[in-house]
């Protein structure tokens, strides 16, 4: 196929070409950073937890006139009655539980002395029910053994005797693999505080925090024997097989029947763990699902302006199509003059969209908390982009491979 | 001449229904998708207290240290004894410290259970500082925060839950137990985002608050902090007094200052305090203060969710894109009729006559490519809580300055992709046109 002639024929179409070239640029630049966020938010929904998601329930609380010690009463009354409740497996109560949203975090350290943290790490205050409610594994050690549990209030914390850990802290403050029965200490930055001996390793447990931010902690967790006196507090029911749905109902009511004096708020009250994991990822579902309509729909306008520039192109040159097939020009040489004409001006069009697709990735990147674009992206998009070129190309290109030789004798 | 114009162009759109389509469909996908994101926006990035932004500051000192601090800055709040020193100082013409806190509200009427109530407890000045409208009675006085009184203020919501809207003014409410004596009602007031109390991005735009109450009774109780707490250092501390004098951050101050001349007062006024606690010992690092006032605030803590300015960038990324197309579909459309084009110019039109044509008929296609628009806006502004939680969804509506401005930004951008096509067109040389025919 000679090129020549296709350059010389695109001179004197310069402003179809700058725009087909252009939008297939701007196109190939929104889909690159586009199908990266993509697939940065849907790597972020499927991690799993470590909680059974499907067999637990979430209740909050907060206790209604109470002081420290008739909270603490009241909630014990509370975890006997929903441990006793038939379809129940175990319940527990704590200050937090993965994707929640709200918890506590402080700095791990090995060394006392090192005045900073080797990494941050989330707080879940748990009793010898937590593991099994959760429905966490444990891999190394023990669980807590019920006289390890102290209740505390809420604006007590002293490092415990006792911790379970997480297996990713475990490796991150240990990565020899050697954290069990080894000391960690909480505290963020000051030096000193009390050792805590690592008792028990759970396989995973994710932070609260779905946000971006606590991505580099993301299943750092810590486990200390307390309960908390404070008023605020919520109840992580492990159901027992195909009882989830009916302890949606039951629960709360049984709660009020054992005391009224609590509220259970109407929204994000009682929530199955699905409920949570939703509403926790809520914007990253969001934002992967407008991004793949605005690139569906992108690919569809750009196709759509191809297809319409190429058939005018198509229409303009009917007799020169005309002169060629008279001249023994085969309707294949007159199809492929359309395809690699294409061609031509895709390839223009990706190589700066390319380098579009990188700066407006830099760009994001500098304004908001996004990753480098991998160069994978890039090539896929680029690689997309001509093929749909090429695709768009076809139906015009076919009609002008169809102009009749006879096209050059008529005036036209 | 420009309804004969009008009536050609509708002529033309008419002939090649396809292109037509496709061009009204580019322009409405695009108008509509920057519509959709923009309502957003436009809601989420607002002043919440045009009035007053500019003179309403919030104090930061540095009581972390540049080992602690996060990147240098000073925490977001304040611990509570840099906080009453700031208050006690008294060196703004206005000023406050809140917190936010967490009731539960005893039953009324026929509710028969306990029901959560959201407040924050405030000093005296919270009221005429952030211009809070009232519906009966009023604020409370500066005498009473120093009594430590227990007066609340609730809001018209709550007073219509707890009382069924009456005037409740000396009444009794119940909150956590204790009792406490009305003296305001205030009128629906909920400043999107919440500005004065900014601590997370979707903190901001919370449901209206139920009460507020003196910020000297709520420490007097002992009430903690329903919002955000901070520590650093080892945090073995025991009880609440243990707690008021940690470094926990967890009071945001507010002042308001006039004029220049009064913030750069209020800031020496910062600054030496911070330099007489590394004088005292309290802080072992220089003095390490910020002054924002409401939209440097709003901005540095990102209460705008980056959400809704990716998703604004890409929608108008995308319009660029269609408007790109629209450009070359017009090129086409005109140019197939070059012939026309130059039949009128040899008998004799001007140029400026060709354009005027062209111009109007691409008009009357950004007219129909806007009104697509209008409805697939109205069609995903009710889907937009498939990316925003629901107190920002809900805050996205299509009013009628949106309705103006859609159908304005599609005519006037399809006028703008018109002006090289009708130029193009324009520039139709009649004799050659007329020559190959």
């Amino acid at each position: 196929m000679q090129i020549k002639p296709i350059l010389a024929a695109l001179k004197r179409h310069k402003a179809g070409t700058v725009l087909i070239a252009l939008q297939i640029a701007l196109t190939l630049a929104i889909v690159c950073n586009a199908l990266f966020i993509i697939q940065q938010r849907v790597s972020k929904l499927v991690r799993p937890t470590g909680v059974a998601e499907s067999e637990v329930l979430t209740v909050q609380n907060s206790w209604v006139g109470a002081d420290d010690a008739t909270a603490a009463s009241r909630t014990k009354t509370d975890l006997l009655a929903l441990r006793g409740m038939p379809g129940v497996r175990d319940a527990s109560f704590s200050n937090s539980y993965p994707l929640r949203g709200g918890g506590m975090s402080l700095g791990v350290k090995t060394d006392p002395d090192v005045k900073k943290p080797i990494t941050g790490a989330t707080i879940y205050y748990s009793d010898d029910h937590s593991i099994d409610a959760l429905g966490a594994k444990l891999i190394a050690g023990r669980n807590f053994l019920p006289q390890e549990i102290r209740w505390v209030g809420s604006n007590e914390f002293d490092a415990p005797a006792q911790v379970i850990i997480s297996k990713a802290l475990a490796h991150k403050v240990y990565p020899d693999g050697s954290a069990l029965g080894k000391p960690i200490y909480l505290a963020l930055g000051e030096t000193g505080g009390k050792p805590s001996t690592v008792v028990g390793i759970v396989e995973r447990l994710q932070v609260p925090w779905s946000g971006n931010w606590a991505s580099n902690f993301v299943e750092y967790s810590v486990l200390v024997p307390y309960q908390s006196t404070g008023a605020f507090g919520s109840y992580i029911i492990r159901a027992k097989p195909g009882q989830l749905d009916a302890l949606t109902k039951a629960v709360p009511a049984l709660l009020f029947k054992t005391n009224r004096m609590r509220v259970i708020p109407a929204e994000r009250g009682v929530r199955t763990f699905a409920q949570v994991r939703d509403e926790a990822y809520k914007s990253d579902r969001g934002m992967a699902i407008l991004m793949g309509v605005v690139c569906a729909v992108l690919l569809a306008i750009t196709a759509a302006g191809i297809v319409g520039l190429t058939s005018f192109w198509v229409g303009q040159r009917r007799k020169q199509i005309g002169v060629r097939r008279a001249l023994g020009a085969t309707k294949h040489d007159i199809l492929s003059y359309f395809l690699t004409e294409n061609l031509l001006i895709g390839a223009g069009g990706v190589i700066v969209g390319a380098a579009l697709a990188i700066g407006m990735n830099l760009w994001l990147v500098s304004h908001f908390e996004m990753e480098r674009l991998s160069l994978l992206y890039v090539v896929v998009g680029v690689v997309a982009l001509l093929l749909l070129g090429q695709g768009a190309v076809l139906a015009p290109a076919m009609k002008a491979s169809r102009v009749p030789p006879v096209e050059a004798t008529r005036s036209v | 001449m420009f309804g004969y114009y009008f009536q050609l162009g509708m002529r033309s759109l008419r002939r090649n229904p396809v292109l037509t389509a496709l061009m009204v469909i580019a322009i409405g996908f695009g108008v509509a998708a920057s519509m959709i994101t923009y309502s957003v926006f436009r809601a989420v990035s607002g002043d919440p207290i045009p009035e007053k932004s500019a003179v309403l500051f919030t104090p930061q000192v540095d009581s972390w240290g540049p080992q602690q601090n996060i990147h240098g800055e000073p925490p977001y709040a304040l611990n509570y004894v840099d906080a009453l020193a700031l208050l006690r100082a008294h060196q703004a013409k206005r000023q406050t410290l809140l917190y936010a806190v967490w009731l539960s509200a005893q039953p009324t009427g026929e509710q028969s259970l306990p029901r959560g109530a959201d407040g924050y407890a405030v000093t005296a000045d919270f009221f005429p500082m952030f211009d809070v409208p009232f519906l009966y009675g009023s604020g409370w006085s500066a005498a009473e925060d120093d009594g430590r009184a227990a007066d609340v203020v609730l809001s018209e919501e709550f007073n219509q839950r707890q009382f069924g809207g009456a005037d409740s003014v000396g009444r009794e409410v119940v909150l956590g137990g204790r009792a406490y004596r009305v003296v305001g009602v205030t009128r629906h007031w909920n400043p999107r985002p919440r500005f004065f109390a900014a601590s997370g991005s979707t903190s901001g735009f919370k449901d209206p608050t139920d009460f507020y109450i003196p910020f000297s009774r709520a420490v007097d109780l002992k009430l903690d902090t329903a919002g955000n707490n901070s520590c650093r250092g080892n945090p073995s501390f025991n009880g609440y007094d243990g707690w008021l004098q940690s470094n926990c951050v967890w009071v945001t101050p507010w002042v308001e200052l006039d004029n220049a001349a009064d913030v750069a007062r209020y800031r020496r006024f910062l600054e030496g305090y911070a330099a007489d606690q590394q004088r005292a010992g309290r802080f072992a690092w220089a003095p390490n203060v910020r002054l924002r006032d409401v939209m440097q605030w709003l901005d540095y803590r990102q209460m705008v969710p980056p959400e809704s300015k990716i998703a604004l960038v890409v929608a108008l990324g995308f319009f660029v894109i269609c408007m790109v197309n629209t450009i070359g579909l017009l090129l086409a459309k005109f140019m197939r009729r070059a012939g026309e084009i130059g039949v009128r110019r040899a008998l004799g039109a001007p140029r400026k006559q060709i354009y005027a044509q062209y111009l109007v008929e691409a008009a009357s296609v950004g007219a129909a490519g806007g009104l697509l628009g209008l409805m697939l806006t109205a069609l995903g502004i009710s889907g937009v809580g498939i990316l925003f939680r629901p107190q920002i969804a809900r805050l996205a509506h299509l009013d009628l300055s949106l309705v103006g401005l859609c159908l304005v930004l599609a005519v006037l951008a399809t006028l703008v992709a018109a002006f090289y096509p009708a130029w193009r067109a324009a520039q139709v040389q009649p004799a050659w046109q007329l020559k190959s025919h």
